[in-house]
């Protein structure tokens, strides 16, 4: 009896290391697929913070942060100058498209005229238009490139940040369930 | 003996390494930083000891002090301006940390997602000592003592050793 026990002993301390290695191995193997440039937001779950911006069309024009108050919407941040931008840009037309309130934020973008030339020659998916020349409301929200995009609640809480394009499978992921989520809209009548 | 002289050569070369490369940093930094002025020295060491501390969330691994990219040039001047305006150093830390989170700090804070940062050395010590005092103790325990028969056969082979020795 006491040898069974004794071996059995001498069985698990010889598996540990083992055991450690394995998970060492599946510790640093995610390593491998993970992006650490992918940072979540420091401002999830806090109301957004407040703003004032002249209008992208119209600089008399401005904006506070009440334009993200009243219903679930994405804030996205963009530019020209963001090769990304232009690569997603197709897609947030067919958001639009399909009803989903899109605010656009330019973000220290290269001149006005271009931004406005850019919304004119490959549409305007956005409900309201901010020009952030300086990028002084981008860093209320801690962006840190372009494009992000940020899920905003009806009450005006951050719920989510996508850092990235936003294409098919990221609205199929957390982004786009999140979004149905909050408007209420069963993941069945997507598909 | 020659050995050892090149290890101590060695070790101290890896010492000194490290400090040869931090003592070359503060020419990177002079290049970027002329354009930020101050009237009173407190606060520009201030600026230079917190931008060296505030971590560029878009080219990971520099300071904002280190880094040219454009955040790290709109958060060195908004540091700038916050530090100029009177601000503390935990004023503008947490300024930073509300918008662009633990991430932007260099000295992150303590708690469970960062605890294994903090502990983590600490406790593969102390399992590795305890591994050790088991070891030696089971070795000390396992000593093995001789039946007489065993006497017996040690001491013949003990004097044919003698013998041959002799």
């Amino acid at each position: 009896m006491n040898d069974v026990t004794s071996n059995r002993w001498r069985w698990a301390i010889l598996l540990l290391p083992l055991l450690a290695f394995l998970l060492l191995v599946g510790f640093l193997l995610r390593g491998l697929f993970s992006d650490p440039t992918e940072l979540s937001s420091a401002l999830v779950g806090k109301p957004v913070p407040q703003f004032s911006v002249p209008n992208l069309y119209n600089t008399d024009e401005r904006y506070d942060e009440s334009i993200l108050r009243g219903q679930p919407l994405l804030l996205n941040v963009w530019a020209t100058w963001c090769p990304t931008c232009r690569a997603e840009h197709e897609y947030l037309n067919e958001l639009a498209a399909q009803g989903v309130p899109i605010v656009g934020l330019n973000y220290k973008d290269d001149s006005l005229a271009k931004a406005v030339d850019w919304l004119n020659t490959l549409g305007d998916p956005y409900i309201a238009n901010l020009f952030d020349a300086d990028g002084a409301v981008a860093l209320e929200f801690g962006v840190y490139g372009a494009p992000e995009t940020f899920l905003i609640d009806a009450e005006g809480n951050i719920q989510y940040r996508h850092v990235g394009d936003v294409n098919e499978r990221v609205w199929r992921g957390e982004l786009g369930q999140r979004y149905r989520a909050l408007a209420g809209i069963t993941e069945e009548a997507t598909q | 003996m020659k050995q050892i002289i090149r290890a101590t050569f060695f070790v101290a070369a890896m010492l000194v390494a490290p400090s040869l490369w931090l003592a070359s940093m503060p020419a990177v930094q002079a290049q970027n930083l002329q354009e930020y002025q101050f009237e009173d020295p407190a606060q520009e060491a201030l600026f230079r000891e917190l931008i060296g501390e505030l971590r560029c969330p878009k080219c990971q691994n520099q300071s904002i002090a280190d880094s040219n990219a454009e955040l790290a040039v709109d958060l060195r001047d908004r540091t700038y301006m916050m530090v100029r305006d009177g601000a503390t150093k935990q004023q503008v830390i947490d300024f930073m940390v509300a918008r662009y989170g633990d991430f932007v700090h260099y000295q992150p804070p303590m708690n469970i997602a960062t605890s294994i940062l903090w502990w983590g050395p600490i406790a593969v010590l102390v399992i590795g000592a305890f591994v050790i005092v088991f070891r030696v103790k089971q070795q000390r325990q396992t000593e093995v003592s001789l039946s007489d028969e065993e006497q017996a056969q040690l001491a013949t082979l003990r004097a044919e050793k003698k013998d041959t020795d002799a």
